[in-house]
């Protein structure tokens, strides 16, 4: 219990003092979680809404595959992105391996699917209501994916949130590409991992409440902004 | 004003769901002009008809021909949905979102917008949320957004079922000012006095088949099928 509370303490000062190294690390996080949100999100988005309206013949295989890769293990996918990038591998001369880039790749790996098979499941329903309307409209499959898209964007915004808590708390598989190396690829949930393996559970504890805190804000900040609770809608 | 409306010819014509013919051998001539109504009782293919027409069913054999190129035909057309399909968007959202697909400028869609919701008496309406409407209000927004794109055959499902006396003669008068104005309408109904008020000409199924065919005038008074008759008495009709 001691730990907890002094992990609390350790927390608030790091924040009060806006201590130089957290702020580094905390946008570091941010940065890597977001840029691999977004190219996660223009993948999944469509690709999901996608397989909802199409029909074609390997359909069910292609769901069931995506739904089994959400669960996609971490530290595999680093393994697997780390050998792809290092020096002897095929990406081995565009010398990603260690730095925010090689983290982006591993997490976008991680959360597209998680993305995408939310995205389907909503975009089922939405499409099994618009459907009549659409074909009467003889909209294009093009505007059938935007009009989806932009119509069914609070449940889109769901997945998208799940996407960046589950690539803002992930540890493996950036740890393996990226190396956790000081002011360079070093993130709030690798801090945490190198703290406790310190024995320093107050600053691992302070880092862990200040990415829990940092994860809810995220969370408040884009339902406040896209009004997902307006007019009883959601 | 739209434009002139194509005639269509239907030949040979069959639609089946599991094995099962639900519609046809048909074959069947509809003029360019006029309000037709499909009669029948449940089951009978009305809105199977209604959707071979429109062009969203598949048919298993026969043709079904229309007076123009059938790219052209898709722009010429509307379906109005018994149970109306609200976009989740707003009243003016739902209305511009046909021009919107057709790449209107917005100038044009902003003038059509307002001028459709006024006709259908949803002019303080436009900012409301659309599937929050009553079912009234909703049967007359999708009717607008039909009508918007000035289509030259409008399609309607059943489009006072359930509605209360208020709002079906509201939908009346606008699917009369529509036929004024020059589109072809055909339409599916169970109101018989709805039937007789709109119809210049009607058309009777039953069991997948055509039973009777001619001027609304002519059926009413002496129709000439003994199941039109009796569906005509109000008797049960399978």
């Amino acid at each position: 219990m001691n730990d907890i509370w002094a992990g609390l303490l350790a927390g608030f000062q790091l924040v009060i003092t806006l201590d130089a190294d957290l702020v580094d690390i905390t946008l570091r996080s941010l940065k890597v979680s977001l840029s691999a949100l977004v190219i996660a999100s223009l993948i999944a988005l469509p690709l999901g809404t996608w397989l909802a309206i199409r029909r074609f013949r390997f359909r069910r295989a292609a769901i069931a595959t995506l739904n089994a890769l959400m669960g996609l293990p971490p530290v595999v996918v680093g393994l697997i992105v780390y050998l792809l990038l290092s020096r002897s591998g095929p990406f081995g001369v565009l010398g990603l391996l260690f730095t925010p880039t090689a983290m982006i790749i591993a997490q976008v790996i991680i959360i597209t699917p998680l993305i995408a098979s939310i995205t389907h499941q909503a975009m089922r329903e939405l499409w099994a209501e618009y459907h009549d309307l659409l074909i009467s409209l003889n909209t294009t499959n093009r505007q059938r994916v935007l009009t989806l898209i932009w119509d069914g964007r609070r449940a889109l915004l769901t997945g998208a949130l799940a996407g960046f808590g589950r690539a803002i708390g992930e540890v493996g598989a950036i740890m393996i590409v990226g190396g956790n190396i000081d002011h360079a690829t070093r993130v709030l949930t690798t801090a945490i991992a190198l703290e406790t393996g310190k024995g320093d559970f107050a600053l691992a504890l302070g880092l862990g409440f200040v990415l829990i805190a940092l994860a809810i804000l995220l969370n408040f900040a884009i339902h406040t902004l896209s009004r997902t609770e307006r007019h009883d809608t959601w | 004003m739209v434009a002139k409306p194509p005639s269509v010819a239907l030949r040979d014509l069959r639609v089946k769901k599991r094995g099962k013919t639900i519609l046809g051998p048909l074959d069947l001539d509809l003029e360019a002009t006029g309000f037709t109504i499909v009669l029948g009782p449940n089951g009978a293919g009305k809105t199977t008809l209604l959707k071979v027409l429109h062009g969203v069913e598949r048919i298993a054999t026969g043709t079904v021909s229309w007076s123009m190129p059938r790219s052209r035909m898709d722009q010429e057309q509307a379906y109005v949905f018994q149970r109306p399909i609200m976009l989740r968007r707003s009243v003016r959202q739902n209305l511009a979102y046909p021009l919107a697909l057709l790449g209107r400028p917005k100038s044009e869609i902003a003038i059509q917008v307002e001028h459709w919701a006024g006709r259908v008496g949803l002019g303080n309406l436009l900012d409301q949320h659309a599937p929050r409407l009553s079912g009234g209000e909703k049967q007359k927004l999708a009717l607008a957004r039909a009508l918007i794109r000035a289509p030259s055959v409008l399609f309607l499902d059943e489009p006072c079922a359930n509605l209360d006396g208020r709002s079906t003669r509201e939908i009346e008068a606008v699917l009369q000012a529509a036929h004024s104005d020059g589109t072809r309408i055909i339409m599916t109904t169970h109101d018989l006095g709805q039937a007789r008020r709109l119809a210049n000409d009607v058309i009777f199924l039953s069991q997948g088949q055509l039973h009777e065919q001619g001027a609304a005038a002519d059926i009413f008074t002496n129709p000439g099928q003994p199941k039109t008759k009796a569906f005509l008495q109000g008797d049960i009709v399978e």
